[in-house]
Order: structure tokens, then C-alpha cells, then sequence
């Protein structure tokens, strides 16, 4: 039977962190409104520019077609990014992004392909570290940024090191593993393919109505320059998608560990309660019996 | 057809700029400047910097763009800019601090990279002030 001071001490801490996880809940409630304002804002640029591409691609004549559409016609050296957020009391978001991230590792092992790790936020690193410290070939620290320009910053830069990368030849497939938002209660863990690009198969292809797109300059040198900023748009959303989600299931966490708090103040207060009463009781059975004994 | 109407809409990756029905959309493209009126073959085009005028009855409409692609479809144009601003939002001290700054940055860059980026700024810098020049005409 713990004592009344033992009891006490126990409430007090886990009220103050209570106090800290409700804080959190609320910063993380005002973050994500921006996040998501800021995911949607990027929406109809990304939607468009996959349209144009699949417009493109369909459009297009015979296979040959840039490296960055139609791959190196290899694929033996898969590049994951694993994309999480730089902090964690956010639940489960960035283990299941990773455990994603395993499941594809050991998928392309088993077939006997070469892996190359790039992560993009420090939990993932983290996590991934430990196990394939030898896979890993670089890190995209995203711990400075403060608002959606700042993101578009890094996925452009990172896109260009994409592009640069794949035409040095470092890899044949490039796939980016990020948390797809859903909604505030459900982040989905996606694995994505960039390289070679696949415009998403649901973008309609608009009907020409029989006539011909007519090209400036060409056909070519078009694609050669939409192609590594379609891929900077899928970073840059991903980026995006998953700073909001990091947000959401933050604020899911935050509110049920709020709850459980909740819930256990009211236990303890319950058994101190009861530990204050039986203390009552011994010391008044203790003096009526003293005073029989007379 | 003199009462159909352009479906335009001008993104950039951070936002949606305009969306609507207008007259006429001229934009800068990389081969020279181009209008598209309704009913317009399909055409794609990449884009150099400067402005694009929208024109709708008598209102006109002003952007600077820098870099980017047009596409014009049987349901409309879009305009995908790298970066887009309205033109009144564009203030020429601020272009000209952001031009010495840049030109400080080309003078003591350390090596190509900084260089090409510097010299990038400029030109964009560049675009701009003489796309408020031409407005000005």
C-alpha cells in the first residue's frame, strides 16, 4: 500500500504531464490547420502538371522518350527515400512509415536487388540506422524549416540531386516512401515510384477531339524540361502531405495521451482517497479501543 | 463564337494564382510571346520569364511568371509557372536591394555553383524590372 505522500507525489507528476501533452495537442491543432492549408494550396499545381504529363505520354510517339519516363531499362539498383517527420510524439506515424519503408527493403532483397537508402527527417534515419547503416548513402535534414517555402527549397534541391544521381547512374528506380494524408484521422504509409516517372493512372486524358498538339520549341526538349520539376512537385507535395500528417497524428496522439492522463488522476485521486479514509479509521478505532481498554 | 470564353487557370507550386473564364491570355513564351483566345489548337509551350496579360472585357490582368510550361487543351489553358506574382505586388526598391545582393553574392562566390545561383537571381531580377518597364509603356 503506497503512502498518502507517495500517492500525492504521483498525482502532482502526472498532472504536469498532462499539462504538457494538452499543450501539445493544441500547438500541434494550430500547426496542422496551416500544414493542410498549405498541402491543399499545392494541390492544383500538382494535379495539372501529372495531367500534362499523362497528356504528354499518351500523346507521345513510339518509346523513345527521355531517360526519366522510360527508366535506364534496368532494374537492378532500387533508391528508397524514406520520407519521415524530425520529431517524434506523434504516435505511431513515423514506425509505420518506416516499417513501410522495411517491407519494401526486404521485398526487393529477397529479389535479389541492390538497395540504396536516402531518408529525408531524422526518425526515420534513426530507426532505418540501426539495421541498414551499410545502405544508406546520404540524409536530407528537414529540422530548419519553418514554413512551406522553405520545403519547396529542399525539394527542389533534392530533386535536382535525384535527377543528377540518376543520370550519374547511381540507381535504376528511385520510390518515394512517405505518409499520404488522407484525413486528420487516417495517414496512410505509401510507397511511390518517381523514377522512372509514372503519372498516376487515374489523371483523365483530356480528348484533343482529333487535332494535334503543336509544340514550342519540341516535343522533346518539353518533356526533358517537365519531367525533373514533375518530380520536384512530387517531392515537394510528398514534403508537404507529410508535414501535415506528422501534425495530425500528433495532435491524435497528444489528445489520447491527454485522456489516459485524465483517466489516471482520477484512479490515484480515488486511492488516495481511500488511503486518507482507512488512515482515519485505524486512528479512531485505535483510540475508542484505548479508551475500552480503561 | 465571339461569346465563348477561355477556361484559364495560372498555378504555381505553392498556390493557385486565378482561375476563370476570360477574353484573351498572352504569355511569354520561350520561342516569343503568344496570345491564346478561345477555341485555340492544342499547344504546349514552355515559358521564358516575364508577363503574362490576361484580358477579360475591359479588365486586364497582370502576373510576372519565371519559367515554366502553357498548355493549351480543347477545355482550356494552363499556365504551370515555377514561380508567378502579381505584377502589382512586384516593388521595384525591393528588385533593386535583391539585384545588389545578388550581384555582391556573383562577385564573391566561392565556387560555380554559387556563381550559376547569383547569376540565376540576377537575370530573374532582371525579368522582373523589365516587365514593370514594359508596363509602364
Amino acid at each position: 500500500m503506497p503512502s498518502l505522500k507517495d500517492l500525492k507525489g504521483r498525482i502532482t507528476s502526472v498532472k504536469s504531464t498532462q499539462k504538457i501533452t494538452k499543450a501539445k495537442q493544441m500547438v500541434a491543432a494550430a500547426k496542422l490547420r496551416r500544414a493542410q492549408e498549405a498541402a491543399e494550396m499545392a494541390k492544383p499545381y500538382a494535379k495539372r502538371l501529372a495531367g500534362v504529363i499523362a497528356n504528354l505520354t499518351s500523346a507521345a510517339s513510339g518509346g523513345q522518350g527521355p531517360k526519366l519516363l522510360t527508366g535506364t531499362g534496368k532494374s537492378e539498383t532500387h533508391l528508397l527515400i524514406v520520407m519521415t517527420a524530425e520529431r517524434g510524439l506523434c504516435g505511431g506515424f513515423n514506425a509505420n512509415t518506416v516499417k513501410k519503408a522495411r517491407e519494401e527493403i526486404t521485398r526487393l532483397r529477397a529479389e535479389g536487388k541492390t538497395v540504396k537508402i536516402i531518408t529525408i527527417g531524422k526518425k526515420g534515419r534513426e530507426q532505418l540506422v540501426r539495421t541498414y547503416a551499410d545502405l544508406m548513402v546520404s540524409h536530407v535534414d528537414t529540422s530548419s524549416t519553418r514554413n512551406s517555402e522553405d520545403l519547396a527549397e529542399i525539394a527542389l534541391d533534392f530533386g535536382k540531386e535525384l535527377t543528377a544521381g540518376f543520370e550519374a547512374g547511381d540507381f535504376d528506380v528511385a520510390t518515394l516512401i512517405y505518409s499520404q494524408f488522407r484525413n486528420v484521422i487516417s495517414q496512410v504509409p505509401t510507397a511511390k515510384q518517381m523514377i522512372p516517372a509514372e503519372p498516376p493512372e487515374d489523371t483523365p486524358v483530356i480528348d484533343l477531339k482529333g487535332a494535334t498538339y503543336i509544340y514550342e520549341p519540341s516535343e522533346d526538349a518539353i518533356l526533358e524540361a517537365l519531367l525533373p520539376r514533375y518530380i520536384n512537385t512530387l517531392i515537394l507535395s510528398a514534403l508537404l502531405e507529410s508535414a501535415a500528417g506528422e501534425q495530425a497524428a500528433s495532435m491524435t496522439a497528444m489528445d489520447n495521451a491527454t485522456r489516459n492522463a485524465g483517466e489516471l488522476i482520477d484512479k490515484l485521486t480515488l486511492q488516495y482517497n481511500r488511503a486518507r479514509q482507512a488512515q482515519i479509521t485505524k486512528e479512531l478505532i485505535e483510540i475508542i479501543s484505548g479508551a475500552e481498554a480503561l | 463564337m465571339s461569346d465563348a470564353k477561355l477556361n484559364f487557370s495560372l498555378v504555381s507550386p505553392a498556390k493557385e494564382l486565378f482561375s476563370g473564364s476570360v477574353d484573351h491570355v498572352i504569355a511569354p513564351g520561350s520561342e516569343g510571346e503568344f496570345g491564346v483566345l478561345p477555341n485555340h489548337a492544342p499547344f504546349m509551350s514552355t515559358l521564358r520569364s516575364g508577363r503574362v496579360r490576361i484580358i477579360d472585357g475591359d479588365e486586364v490582368h497582370r502576373y510576372f511568371v519565371h519559367g515554366g510550361f502553357a498548355d493549351v487543351t480543347p477545355e482550356g489553358l494552363t499556365i504551370l509557372a515555377e514561380e508567378a506574382i502579381r505584377l502589382e505586388d512586384l516593388d521595384v526598391e525591393g528588385i533593386n536591394e535583391a539585384m545588389a545582393a545578388a550581384g555582391r553574392a556573383r562577385d564573391g562566390a566561392k565556387d560555380q555553383a554559387e556563381r550559376f545561383k547569383a547569376e540565376g537571381d540576377i537575370q530573374r531580377l532582371q525579368a522582373q524590372l523589365d516587365a514593370l518597364e514594359e508596363a509602364h509603356h
